[in-house]
C-alpha cells in the first residue's frame, strides 16, 4: 500500500510534466491538423535556456532562490515561445495549404535539425550536462511516504498553469478565437479572426508550456542533452492521443495517466525494458479501437 | 415493362439523431430512366450513398436483382452491377483519361495479380482486350483523342463526361448519376440530355438521375420521385409531378400553391 | 514497359552476374558501397509501392527490414557450424534465409497492415511508426536474437550478384505490377479511395497487398544487409532508418520508379561522399528534408505534366 502511494506521488509530478507537453501537441493539432514533431525539441531548448540563464541570473551570494528560479523559468518560457513562433512562421506557415503529410515531414525535418545542430560541439555538444539547481531542495516525509520538494512545486505550478490555460481558452477572446479556428478555420476568418495571429499565439503558448515542462523534467533528471526531449515528447504525444488529439482536458488527463503508468511500470522489475514498447502498444491500441481517444470525437468523411 | 431491378423498402437512415432519409420506398425496373428530385438537403445523395453501400440503412431493406444489399461494401455492389458518378467529380486525378476508364474495366478483368507478375501470353492478350474495350468506350463518347491527357487537365464538361464513361466501363445494370448537369450552360445541358438518352438506349441499362435542373429532368425521365426532408412526397410521370401541389409547396412554399 | 519487362529483368540479372564475377578485382570499399546502393534501391522501391503508388504513409519500413534481417541471420547462424558458408549447401541456406526473411517480413506486414489500413494519413503514419518501434523493442529484448548486442559473426554471403539481382526483381515486380490493369488499382486507391471503391476496387485489399509485397522485399533487403555487414543491432532499425527510406521516396517523387531509384542511389552515396564533413552531414540532411518539402514536395525528378506512369 505504501509502495502504491509512493509510486502515485512520484508519478503525479511526471504526469503533470507530460500534461504540459501534451497540451502543446494537442493545441497545434487542433488548429493545424498535424503533429508538430519539433515540439519535443522545444522542451529540450527550454531546459538548455535555463541552463545558460542560471549562472547569469543566480546571484553569487545565495545562488538558489525562488526569485531567481521564477525569473529563469519565465525568461526561458519567453525565449522558447519566440522560437516556437519562429518555427511556425518559417517552416509551417508556407505550407498552410499543402497536404498534411507534407507538413508532417517538414516537422520531422525541423526536429532533426534542432537535435543535430544542438549536438554539434559549437552549440550544445552531444554529451550530458548537469542541470543547475534552481530551488532549495528538501524531502518531506508523510508517514512512510516521502515527497521531493521539487515534485511538490512542479505539481502546484502545473496546476496553476492548467487553471490559467483553462481561463485563457474559456474566458478570453483570444481563447474563443482559438476554439473557433480549431472548429472551422475559414468560418473563423470570416468572423474577423486574424488566423495568422491566433496560430502564432497557439505555438507561442504551447512552446512556453513545453519549455517550462522541460525545466521541470530537467530538475528531476541527472542531466540534460540535446536528445533529452525524445522520450518525454513521445510519451506526451501518446498522452495527447489517448486523451483525444485536439481535446485539451483530454491531453492533460492523458498526461497524468501516462506519468502514473510509467512510474508504476518502472517500479516493476522486468517490465521497465519494455516501457517504450508498451507506450507505443497503448498508442496503437487506442488508435485502432477508439481513434478519437478517450474524450475526442470522430470526424467522418463526407461523400 | 420490367422486372424490378432495384427495390427500396421503407429505407431509413439516422445520423446521431438526425433522420436524413425516412421510410423511402422506391422501385426501378430494368432499363427505366427514373429521376430523383427535391430541394437542397432533401436526402437525394444520401439515397445514392445508401444504394451504393457507402452507408448502411438504419432500418428498411434494399434489394438489387432479388439480392439483399445489406452489409455489402461499395466495391461489391459495383461487381453486382451498380455504378455511379459523384456530385463533386471524383476522377483519378493523377491518371490519364485512358487509365481512368481502365481501372473501371478491371472489375470484370480477365486476369489478376498472378498474371501481372508472370506476364505471360495470357496477360498480354488480356491487356490488349482491355485496351480495346477502353478505346471503344472512349471513341463512343468522343474522348478518344484525349486518351493520354491527365484527367485533371480536361475541361469541366469533358471531366463530367469522363466520369460517366468510367462508370459505364464497369458494365452496370443500373447507373446512378448525381447531378451530372451541375455547372453546365444550356448548350452543354442539351448535350447531356441527349447523352443520357443515348446511354440508356445503347447500353440498355436503368438510370437513376438526381438533378436540380427541371428541364433536364422533365425532359428525359420516364418517372420522377420527389424527396423533401428525407421523405418521399410524390411520385409519377413528369406531368403528374409538375402539377402536384405538395411538390410545388416543397420547392416554392405555400404561397406558390395558391397561385398554381 | 509491358512487353520488354521480362527481357529487361533477365538482362539486368545477367549484368549483375557478370559484374559480380569480376568483383574480386574491385576495390573492397567501392564494392561495399555498390552493395549498399543495391540494398537502398530495394528498400526505396518496395516502400514506393506502399507510400508512393498506393499513397499509404508508412513510417515503419525499417521494422520489416529488421524482421527479415534477424530471421535470416538467425537461420544461417544456427547452421553455420555444421554447414560451411562457401559450400553449395551454404549458399542454398543463404537463399533460403533470404526467402524466410522475406516471408516473415511479409507476414509482419500483414499483421501490421490489416488493422491499420482503415486509418487516415497522419494516424496511419503514427501507427506504422509505433509498430516499427515495437518491432525494434522486441528484438532488443529477445535473447534469441541477441538482445541489445544483436547478432554478430554473420557469414558474408551477400555479393554484388545477389544484391543487384534482387534489386532488379524488386523493380520488375513493383513497376510491372503497377503498370498492369490490375495494378492501376493501387493508384486509384491513392487518388480517391471512395471513387475506387465505386469502380469495383477493394481499397483494403489493395492496401494490404501493397503492404505485404513492400514488406516482403524489405525483409529480403534485411537479409542481404545482415549477410553484408555481418553484424545486426536492433537500434540500427529505428525511426531514423525508416525516415531515410521515406526521404528517398519523397525525393524521387512519390510513385515514380526511376526517380526513386536515382534518389536511393544519391542518398546512399551522399553520406559516404560527405564523410569528411561528418558533423554537418546530419544537419545538412535535415535541412534537405525541410527544403524539399518547402520548395519541391513533388520530388526532384518529376518533370512535365505527364500522367502517372511507373
Amino acid at each position: 500500500m505504501d509502495w502504491l502511494l509512493q509510486q502515485f506521488i512520484n508519478g503525479l509530478a511526471l504526469g503533470f510534466i507530460y500534461a504540459l507537453v501534451a497540451l502543446g501537441y494537442t493545441m497545434v493539432y487542433g488548429i493545424l491538423r498535424f503533429i508538430n514533431f519539433a515540439h519535443s525539441d522545444v522542451l529540450m531548448l527550454g531546459a538548455f535556456s535555463a541552463y545558460f540563464l542560471a549562472p547569469a541570473l543566480q546571484k553569487t551570494g545565495s545562488p538558489v532562490s525562488i526569485v531567481s528560479a521564477f525569473l529563469i523559468v519565465v525568461l526561458a518560457a519567453l525565449i522558447c515561445a519566440i522560437i516556437g513562433m519562429l518555427i511556425e512562421f518559417l517552416a509551417y506557415r508556407p505550407l498552410r495549404q499543402r497536404p498534411r503529410l507534407t507538413v508532417l515531414i517538414t516537422a520531422i525535418g525541423v526536429s532533426l535539425f534542432i537535435e543535430f545542430t544542438g549536438q554539434h560541439k559549437a552549440v550544445f555538444g552531444a554529451n550530458t550536462k548537469p542541470f543547475p539547481q534552481l530551488l532549495p531542495e528538501s524531502t518531506v516525509q508523510l508517514g512512510n511516504v516521502s515527497m521531493q520538494s521539487n515534485d511538490i512545486i512542479i505539481s502546484l505550478v502545473t496546476m496553476l498553469l492548467l487553471a490559467g490555460l483553462w481561463l485563457v481558452i474559456q474566458r478570453t477572446r483570444t481563447g474563443m478565437a482559438m476554439r473557433a479556428v480549431s472548429f472551422n478555420e475559414k468560418a473563423a476568418a470570416l468572423m474577423g479572426v486574424n488566423i495568422n495571429r491566433i496560430i502564432s499565439f497557439t505555438f507561442g503558448l504551447g512552446s512556453a508550456l513545453a519549455a517550462i515542462a522541460g525545466i521541470f523534467y530537467a530538475m528531476r533528471s541527472p542531466g540534460i542533452d540535446p536528445l533529452m526531449g525524445m522520450k518525454p515528447g513521445l510519451y506526451a504525444f501518446v498522452a495527447a492521443v489517448i486523451g483525444g488529439i485536439g481535446n485539451l482536458p483530454g491531453a492533460a488527463l492523458g498526461g497524468l495517466l501516462l506519468g502514473l503508468l510509467e512510474t508504476f511500470a518502472g517500479g516493476i522489475p522486468g517490465v521497465s525494458n519494455y516501457r517504450d514498447g508498451i507506450a507505443f502498444a497503448i498508442l496503437i491500441l487506442i488508435l485502432l479501437f477508439k481513434h478519437a481517444g478517450l474524450l475526442g470525437r470522430l470526424q467522418p468523411e463526407k461523400v | 415493362m420490367s422486372a424490378t431491378l432495384l427495390q427500396l423498402d421503407k429505407v431509413t437512415i439516422r445520423f446521431d439523431g438526425l433522420t436524413a432519409v425516412s421510410e423511402v420506398d422506391l422501385q426501378i425496373g430494368a432499363q427505366e430512366l427514373v429521376g430523383l428530385i427535391g430541394p437542397n438537403g432533401a436526402g437525394k445523395t444520401t439515397v445514392f450513398n445508401l444504394i451504393t453501400g457507402v452507408y448502411q440503412p438504419t432500418s428498411g431493406a434494399i434489394t438489387f436483382n432479388d439480392q439483399s444489399t445489406a452489409q455489402m461494401k461499395p466495391f461489391q455492389l459495383t461487381k453486382l452491377g451498380i455504378a455511379r458518378t459523384f456530385q463533386n467529380i471524383r476522377l483519378f486525378a493523377s491518371m490519364s483519361v485512358f487509365d481512368n476508364v481502365r481501372t473501371a474495366v478491371q472489375v470484370h478483368r480477365p486476369h489478376g495479380i498472378r498474371d501481372a507478375l508472370t506476364r505471360g501470353k495470357a496477360f498480354h492478350a488480356g491487356e490488349a482486350e482491355v485496351a480495346k474495350q477502353v478505346m471503344e468506350l472512349l471513341e463512343i463518347f468522343s474522348l478518344g483523342k484525349l486518351r493520354d491527357e491527365p484527367a485533371k487537365c480536361l475541361s469541366y464538361g469533358d471531366q463530367r463526361r469522363l466520369e460517366i464513361v468510367r462508370a459505364l466501363a464497369t458494365k452496370p445494370k443500373l447507373l446512378l448519376l448525381d447531378e451530372p448537369a451541375a455547372g453546365m450552360n444550356p448548350t452543354e445541358k442539351a448535350e447531356l440530355t441527349k447523352l443520357i438518352r443515348f446511354i440508356k438506349e445503347k447500353f440498355q441499362i436503368a438510370v437513376l438521375l438526381v438533378e436540380h435542373d427541371m428541364q433536364v429532368v422533365m425532359g428525359i425521365c420516364e418517372r420522377i420521385a420527389v424527396l423533401d426532408y428525407g421523405v418521399k412526397i410524390a411520385e409519377g410521370t413528369p406531368a403528374e409531378v409538375r402539377a402536384n401541389p405538395k411538390v410545388i409547396e416543397a420547392y416554392l412554399g405555400q404561397e406558390a400553391v395558391k397561385h398554381a | 514497359m509491358n512487353s520488354g519487362a521480362k527481357r529487361w529483368l533477365l538482362v539486368a540479372i545477367a549484368l549483375a552476374f557478370v559484374a559480380s564475377y569480376f568483383s574480386a578485382q574491385f576495390n573492397r570499399y567501392y564494392l561495399s558501397i555498390a552493395i549498399d546502393v543495391g540494398i537502398g534501391i530495394i528498400m526505396a522501391v518496395s516502400l514506393n509501392l506502399i507510400n508512393g503508388h498506393t499513397g499509404q504513409f508508412s513510417l515503419g519500413h525499417a521494422g520489416f527490414m529488421a524482421v527479415g534481417g534477424f530471421t535470416a541471420a538467425r537461420l544461417t547462424l544456427s547452421f553455420s557450424s555444421s554447414i560451411p558458408p562457401e559450400s553449395p549447401a551454404g549458399v542454398a541456406l543463404f537463399v533460403g534465409s533470404m526467402l524466410l526473411g522475406g516471408l516473415t517480413a511479409a507476414l509482419t506486414g500483414l499483421a501490421v497492415g490489416l488493422p491499420s489500413l482503415r486509418l487516415r494519413g497522419d494516424y496511419l503514419a503514427i501507427v506504422t511508426l509505433g509498430f516499427g518501434e515495437i518491432i525494434r523493442v522486441i528484438f532488443q529484448t529477445s535473447e534469441t536474437f541477441g538482445a541489445a548486442t544483436g547478432l554478430t559473426g554473420i557469414p558474408k554471403h551477400t555479393t554484388l550478384f545477389w544484391t543487384w539481382s534482387v534489386a532488379a526483381v524488386t523493380v520488375y515486380v513493383v513497376a510491372g505490377l503497377v503498370n498492369s490493369t490490375y495494378g492501376r488499382g493501387f493508384i486509384a486507391v491513392h487518388d480517391d479511395e471512395i471513387a475506387a471503391s465505386a469502380m469495383g476496387i477493394s481499397p483494403t485489399r489493395y492496401k494490404v497487398t501493397a503492404f505485404v509485397i513492400g514488406a516482403f522485399f524489405a525483409g529480403v533487403a534485411g537479409a542481404l544487409y545482415a549477410h553484408h555487414k555481418q553484424v545486426l543491432k536492433p537500434d540500427g532499425f529505428d525511426f531514423m532508418k525508416s525516415i531515410d527510406f521515406v526521404v528517398m521516396v519523397i525525393l524521387g517523387g512519390m510513385g515514380r520508379t526511376v526517380g526513386v531509384i536515382i534518389a536511393a542511389v544519391l542518398l546512399t552515396l551522399l553520406p559516404e561522399m560527405l564523410r569528411g564533413f561528418a558533423e554537418y552531414r546530419m544537419i545538412a540532411y535535415s535541412l534537405l528534408i525541410i527544403g524539399l518539402m518547402l520548395l519541391r514536395p513533388q520530388g526532384l525528378f518529376t518533370f512535365g505534366k505527364t500522367a502517372n506512369k511507373a
